[in-house]
């Protein structure tokens, strides 16, 4: 299953009005292109935040559902993350992260996930449920379970490498994304 | 009272509503409190540029966020001030211990303290010392300066100040 097509199967299963933020990279303009919402929120920068970005967000909004979507190399860089979701263990975290072994977005140069699993380093430190999909049959099937159970939890999908040709780059500046998301956030 | 809790009260008075960090031992009387006092929600953060992604997402969310950090933090957050707080118009009161202050601390303090100031101007961190006689003005512009710019500002601990 390539990235952008597991993107488009995870979007399919969230609600746009969950609070949903993207970490940087080729994941967020695979979004973007698919199904946009002002309720998704795309990091360009700042490597590595997205899971704190996502959990200060669901400690400050417990009503709401937040999902993070990340990638491996995201993950790896901030592991430490990981022992904070599972710290605050928030009911409403979820965390989806594409794992192609790769860091897709500057030539497809290897991680280290081929030999870390980091589904399995998200239950060492405490989230509450952890999965992985090998194939887009078995991620279909997760999803109709995976956000209805408690968090906080983490899906790894497993992904190929390489980007789909002519992607689309998000349109509002940043400054811009962060207005729209804290009206679709606070209200 | 103490400093500590005199200023734990002086930043809920400008509306500041959430808080994480690491901490240091210059605001050691800040960060027991926290620690002890449920009604604050502290979360104590791994690293500090995870600090400001913390408190980035709670203003996503609404709040009004405080990250302490001691200033060797602002080496490790250096990325995410320049390309997620200062683009995305994401702001933060950073509370920033000075250690290596003149010259006078443990090895690895020093060139820190000393570049500290030029790092904050650098950077484009609008900036205040932690005074007793000037804190509440002090507070009270740097909170204003925040809210206009949406920008990060600094309040900057030296030794002596909020130990206690």
């Amino acid at each position: 299953m390539t990235r952008a097509e597991a993107v488009a199967r995870v979007a399919d299963a969230m609600p746009p009005d969950w609070l949903t933020i993207v970490c940087n990279g080729m994941i967020g303009r695979e979004l973007y292109t698919h199904a946009d919402a002002p309720s998704r929120f795309y990091m360009i920068g700042s490597m590595g935040l997205a899971s704190s970005i996502g959990l200060g967000l669901a400690i400050v909004q417990p009503a709401r559902t937040i999902v993070v979507l990340d990638g491996d190399g995201n993950v790896l860089m901030n592991m430490g993350a990981l022992g904070s979701v599972a710290a605050a263990s928030p009911a409403n975290f979820f965390h989806v992260v594409f794992d192609n072994h790769a860091h897709g977005s500057t030539g497809d140069q290897c991680t280290i996930s081929d030999r870390v699993p980091i589904e399995k380093v998200a239950a060492a430190a405490g989230y509450r449920r952890t999965m992985r999909a090998h194939s887009a049959g078995e991620l279909d099937h997760t999803l109709t379970k995976f956000f209805r159970e408690t968090g906080p939890a983490m899906l790894l999908v497993e992904v190929e490498r390489g980007n789909k040709p002519g992607i689309g780059r998000v349109e509002p500046s940043p400054a811009e994304l962060t207005a729209r998301f804290r009206l679709s956030a606070i209200g | 009272m103490t400093a500590s809790q005199r200023f734990l009260d002086l930043l809920e008075q400008h509306g500041y509503d959430f808080f994480t960090g690491v901490p240091c031992s210059l605001f050691d009387g800040v960060t027991r409190i926290l620690d002890r006092n449920p009604k604050y929600g502290y979360v104590s953060a791994v690293r500090e540029d995870s600090a400001l992604g913390l408190a980035a997402g709670a203003y996503l969310g609404g709040r009004q966020p405080v990250v302490f950090m001691q200033n060797s933090g602002l080496g490790v957050s250096v990325n995410a001030l320049v390309s997620l707080n200062q683009i995305y118009d994401i702001p933060a009161l950073l509370v920033v211990s000075w250690r290596g202050r003149d010259g006078n601390d443990a090895p690895e303090h020093l060139i820190m303290g000393e570049m500290m100031e030029d790092f904050l101007r650098l950077l484009k961190i609008p900036y205040a010392l932690f005074e007793p006689a000037t804190l509440e003005r002090d507070v009270d512009a740097l909170t204003r300066t925040m809210r206009d710019t949406r920008k990060p500002v600094a309040l900057v601990v030296p030794k002596g100040t909020l130990q206690q």
